[in-house]
């Protein structure tokens, strides 16, 4: 469960509340804060919560503006968190982890109803840590070795993640993922609220194509919020820490073969 | 092709979804239609300028890339390259879709003091009242189908022309009617892809359908109805 630690809020805002432990629920807990004050006739109706980006949300300009972020975080994400809550009350997911639920409510491709929401809080979260101010240009070191081997060059990779963003038709997701049984990363573009976790990918980087995601900043064109997402704000720290992670998991050297 | 300039359009080009011979090629393209009325006027329910932008720069490109795909696909076929011809049919069905959807579209909507808005009279009335109790009800069941939509796609009240009777189905992005059914003909389609409403509504979605009831053409549909179904 590589990403579990990672797809997950953070702690303060991880939210591992029991409908039927009343602990006192961490400060950030929307729906949590709101329930009555009486314990006894109290019901928790508020599973996950809405996790912060890690960084001020005026903090991508210009390349993303404050207004697109806080509607994106503040409204659109908080939409699919308060979603989720509402099934979970009466879902037979209660329980499971984010992530969990992202793989089994896929259901092989037929997804059950609480998917669209998990998977989006999900994609999200994962994709404000995609982020960072200060961001883009080329990774070094490990990753950038990793992205040569894969894809020849850093500039095939970028033209890539760049052909697949366009051409996906309709709202999705493009991201780059490590294949776990060809053991090599790979873009890959998703429809709507599906992620990479379903097919085995490691998921390591993931845009938002929504046109939420860029209407107001960027208008019809798809191609400059891609580009300025490459250029300016994609996190290779970021990226760096989710591909040693992925490397527990999946063995990117050649065997090793130990000697006798 | 030509994108259309800024100014308003009060004239109707050519036959909607008419193709014309290009003379050099062969290869029939696509134009896209004049709206029949001007960009600023269906405000307040739609802004002038996501109706600028919707028609100039959205249906522009898919009319753009539709006929860019039926030249490949002349291509691939004259040179009986069968996968290539095949790898373009998803090219096809979106951006010929987005050309069917939008010229659909443009027709079912009319400023308010031309008329937008006033509910069917008629048989198309009698007909919805029939299939589905009440006008009212039959603009709740599309606003909930609509704002239920995941992702980008569009709303529709069809007419099955064997059948003769009403219903509401969606289609996912681009998808035109027709892929729900072969008998279905489209009456009333509302975009409800975020490029529709975004500017103006937000992540509002069932606002921007609240909304536009008020500028919806409902004379259209009635004679759509009655060419189909009487």
């Amino acid at each position: 469960m590589l990403l579990q630690m990672r797809g997950l809020p953070a702690a303060p805002s991880r939210p591992h509340a029991h409908p039927h432990v009343s602990a006192a629920p961490p400060p950030t807990l929307r729906g949590l804060r709101r329930r009555p004050l009486s314990r006894r006739l109290s019901k928790v109706v508020s599973y996950y919560g809405l996790t912060t980006p890690p960084y001020k949300t005026d903090a991508l300009e210009p390349y993303m503006s404050k207004r697109v972020v806080e509607l994106h975080w503040g409204k659109h994400q908080q939409d699919y968190v308060d979603g989720l809550n509402k099934q979970l009350d009466t879902s037979p997911f209660y329980g499971h982890t984010l992530e969990d639920m992202v793989k089994e409510a896929y259901n092989n491709g037929n997804p059950l109803p609480e998917y669209n929401n998990a998977a989006q809080v999900w994609n999200h979260h994962f994709f404000w840590e995609s982020m960072q101010p200060g961001g883009g240009g080329s990774p070094e070191a490990g990753v950038l070795q990793q992205i040569e081997k894969d894809f020849g060059s850093f500039a095939n990779f970028r033209e890539e993640f760049m052909l697949s963003a366009l051409s996906l038709l309709g709202s999705g997701w493009v991201w780059l993922v490590l294949k776990r049984n060809e053991r090599k990363l790979s873009v890959v573009n998703t429809r709507n609220a599906i992620n990479p976790l379903a097919f085995g990918d490691i998921p390591i980087i993931s845009l938002d194509l929504w046109e939420h995601a860029y209407y107001l900043d960027y208008k019809d064109d798809r191609r400059a919020y891609v580009s300025n997402f490459m250029d300016h704000l994609v996190s290779w720290h970021t990226v760096t820490l989710r591909m040693m992670r992925a490397e527990a998991f999946v063995n990117l050297g050649e065997p090793n073969i130990p000697v006798a | 092709m030509a994108f259309r300039t800024l100014a308003s359009k009060k004239t109707l080009a050519a036959a909607l979804g008419g193709a014309r011979p290009l003379a050099t090629r062969g290869v029939a393209t696509f134009t896209l239609p004049d709206l029949p009325y001007d960009y600023g006027a269906l405000e307040p329910a739609i802004s002038g300028e996501i109706m600028r932008l919707h028609h100039q720069k959205h249906h522009a490109t898919y009319v753009a890339n539709y006929n860019k795909a039926l030249e490949q696909l002349d291509a691939a076929v004259s040179k009986g390259d069968a996968s290539a011809v095949v790898q373009l049919q998803g090219a096809i069905k979106f951006n010929g879709g987005g050309h069917v959807n939008h010229s659909i579209f443009w027709k079912n909507l009319k400023p308010a003091n031309e008329g937008g808005g006033e509910p069917p009279h008629g048989k198309l009335g009698w007909a919805i009242d029939e299939d589905f109790g009440s006008f009212d009800k039959l603009v709740k069941k599309m606003n909930a189908e609509g704002a239920a939509l995941q992702g980008s796609g569009w709303v529709w009240l069809a007419l099955d022309k064997e059948a003769k009777k009403l219903s509401v189905e969606t289609t996912a992005n681009q998808d035109p009617l027709v892929t729900k059914g072969a008998n279905l003909i489209p009456l009333l389609g509302i975009d409800v892809w975020e490029h529709a409403y975004y500017l103006q509504y937000k992540n509002v979605r069932p606002d921007y359908l609240n909304n536009i009831w008020k500028v919806v053409n409902w004379k259209y549909a009635g004679e759509e109805y009655e060419n189909v179904a009487v």
